[in-house]
């Protein structure tokens, strides 16, 4: 079956909410859905819930001969299957672009990182290694879930305990767990995904974006990170030109959100050692009581409602009032004047803006958050327009107008007050300056 | 099973049923016990209406989808299974939001979430001529009614009533939201004097159009107030009344 499409209305909606730094769970754009972890009965099972993303993750191990290549040394296999159990749209046993795309960055955060040991999986080198065997099922897709299996796909190796093995002379011995209590494998550090949606061409960012926040982004960032804050892997797909401070913004933000989840991680374990050694109910069955018929639950206070349109008025009237318009062109030197709303000189000086122009030329494919700057000759006048767009504050957009005079006029040497507020983040940086255009004399 | 074969159908009215639960038709005392009063029905009050998730087998009703058994007196009874399911299944006379996806000929094609796409005609509109075609674009929502549904052809829609006239149906403006819930949880928004529907018309002024579908396309003043109606409708799916109440109650004090 094929997934429902999605309308034009949707998505102008989710553009514009997104714009006003809303979310449709009434996130902030860098709030991460809650995680919940279970475990199963058995080492090595668990199910990770990510808001409503949900994946099962299951190790088991076998012995095998190793390869050739790499006689002393384990092997790990990563799998991950989506279902149409998760999602109508996602197809059984198929390899979907999706699909072997998430299974490459699964096997890149998890196995390319080496948070294993695979040494300490070897029994009898270049005879008998342990295949660890990772397989993770996808139960229901609400977007990013790339991240729910790093998370369920760590916390299962973590959990996971092998049958104890000993070797006398040529003899392998397996030990059942009732023989011999089984070891649990050596983890070096813990590689957890984090993704980053842009919309409109990187001008906004969202942290762990939803189903119907990824059907409308223009490009993901994923980065694998430890708590040590080592990168394992990073990936950028959707084709869209990402600025160096704007990785480096999401390497920040990914060290923060790895910290908690692997403090959460750690404390599930815990928690799950702990009642295992005292006997009590652990594992599924712990929460099987507190399910009703719907396993989902309804997160309370989703959306802030408090007094929306008390608040609404609060900002327009706390706001400051629109900048004043100038109708004559204002000249400072010969050939540089300006004119329009809200004038503000902090191009006043030519030649830095001029170097900066220099500065991004160099930084070639920038496109998206460099200055564009725009000559038009009419006549005897040149229109220079300046547009400075910033990626990551969300409500700064500036436009100038500049009219630029042949010096024939008497230079006026009065600068325009800058009353713009510049860095405001406040929704009154939204007013529209209108553009005028005058051609001189 | 054998268990539960031999359950009266009056008595698990309310309850829970599962697929697989057959339902025993109490036999008219003058007829033969073998007999079903659905086979030939001798008068016309007794004919008995087999609603969605019933099927009739040999031993009665058998129950073909899991949730609350209903009963209705009128018309010599009707038993239907009420359930919170989520894939639609288009039904002749439903009123449904698709979206379109194509543009074929003379024919749109909508998805409306069943297992195939439903056409509609470009004629199908109201004052829709040769000449003058309605202004339908690819992802624009439409609100319909189905004219042809069964399991053997593919599903018709038309945004026209038997006279010709388009009674609240045609394109949905490009604003507002679209979202989807249960196809329980439609049925009782759509239900007469819905409970949730009258609370809500109390906090602000906004549009809605619901689709026998599950989808509920919502438009408000602002984008905060449309996300917070979503969110509403959304929890009001596992919410009980008197929960929705106290919520209202803090949606509406402040």
């Amino acid at each position: 079956m094929k997934p429902s499409p999605v309308s034009n209305c949707e998505r102008r909606f989710l553009l514009r909410a997104i714009e006003e730094g809303k979310r449709l769970d009434g996130r902030q754009c860098y709030d991460y859905r809650n995680v919940r972890i279970s475990f199963g009965t058995e080492y090595g099972c668990c199910i990770v819930e990510l808001g409503k993303t949900r994946v099962l993750a299951q190790v088991s191990c076998e012995l095998v001969p190793p390869k050739p290549s790499r006689p002393t040394e384990g092997i790990l296999f990563v799998n991950l299957e989506l279902s149409p159990m998760a999602a109508p749209g996602l197809e059984p046993g198929r390899q979907s672009d999706l699909l072997v795309k998430l299974n490459r960055q699964i096997e890149r955060c998890l196995r390319n990182s080496r948070c294993i040991d695979t040494e300490s999986l070897c029994v009898v080198a270049g005879e008998k290694v342990w295949q660890i065997r990772l397989d993770m099922h996808l139960l229901n897709h609400d977007g990013n879930i790339i991240d729910a299996a790093s998370i369920a796909g760590i916390v299962a190796l973590c959990h996971f305990r092998r049958p104890d093995v000993s070797v006398q002379g040529e003899e392998v011995t397996v030990y059942t767990p009732e023989e011999r209590d089984p070891v649990p494998l050596s983890i070096h550090h813990m590689p957890i995904c984090v993704s980053f949606a842009f919309f409109q061409q990187g001008t906004y960012l969202l942290v762990d974006p939803s189903e119907r926040e990824e059907r409308v982004m223009d490009g993901l960032l994923v980065i694998a990170m430890n708590k040590h804050q080592e990168i394992c892997t990073i990936d950028s797909s959707g084709g869209i030109v990402l600025l160096k401070n704007q990785v480096l913004r999401c390497s920040k933000i990914t060290a923060v959100k790895v910290a908690e989840i692997t403090e959460l991680i750690q404390k599930a374990l815990e928690n799950d050692q702990k009642v295992r050694k005292e006997g009590g109910k652990f594992g599924f069955a712990e929460s099987i009581p507190n399910q009703k018929i719907t396993a989902f639950k309804m997160e309370s206070a989703a959306v802030d409602t408090n007094n929306v349109e008390e608040q609404a008025e609060e900002i327009i009237t706390k706001a400051d009032p629109p900048s004043e318009v100038f109708a004559n062109p204002v000249l400072y030197t010969p050939g540089t004047a300006q004119i329009g709303e809200g004038i503000e000189n902090s191009w006043g000086d030519f030649e830095e803006s001029e170097r900066e122009e220099a500065a991004e030329e160099e930084g070639e494919g920038d496109a998206t958050a460099s200055e564009c700057q725009k000559m038009e000759i009419e006549g005897t006048s040149i229109i220079e327009e300046t547009k400075t767009d910033e990626p990551i504050l969300l409500s700064d957009s500036e436009e100038e107008e500049v009219v630029i005079l042949q010096p024939q006029e008497l230079p006026k040497k009065t600068r325009a007050q800058t009353n713009l507020k510049q860095g405001s983040t406040s929704k009154k940086a939204f007013i529209k300056r209108r553009k005028k255009k005058r051609a001189a004399h | 099973m054998a268990a539960r074969g031999g359950v009266a159908v009056e008595e698990r009215v309310g309850q829970v049923v599962l697929p697989g639960d057959v339902l025993v038709v109490p036999a008219h005392p003058d007829e033969d016990g073998e007999r079903l009063r659905l086979g030939a029905p001798p008068a016309p009050h007794t004919r008995l209406l087999c609603g969605p998730g019933l099927r009739r087998c040999d031993a009665g009703l058998l129950v073909t989808k899991c949730g609350l058994l209903r009963h209705r007196q009128a018309a010599g009874g009707a038993y239907w299974v009420d359930s919170q399911q989520k894939r639609y299944v288009p039904i002749k006379g439903d009123h449904a939001i698709g979206i379109v996806t194509a543009k074929a000929g003379d024919v749109f094609k909508l998805d409306v979430g069943g297992s195939e796409q439903a056409s509609l005609s470009y004629l199908a509109f109201e004052g829709a001529t040769k000449r003058n075609r309605p202004n339908v674009q690819v992802g624009d929502l439409i609100y319909g009614q189905f004219v042809v549904a069964n399991k053997d052809m593919e599903p018709e829609m038309v945004c026209v009533d038997s006279s010709g006239r388009s009674s609240g149906m045609g394109i949905i403006g490009q604003d507002g939201f679209l979202f989807k819930v249960s196809l329980g949880l439609i049925r009782k928004l759509l239900a007469p004097k819905s409970e949730i529907i009258q609370e809500l018309s109390q906090l602000y002024p906004f549009e809605m159009v619901l689709g026998m579908n599950g989808r509920i396309w919502v438009k408000a003043r602002t984008v905060q107030q449309t996300l917070i109606i979503v969110n509403i409708l959304e929890a009001c799916e596992y919410m009980t009344a008197e929960q929705r109440k106290q919520a209202f109650a803090k949606l509406s004090g402040n």
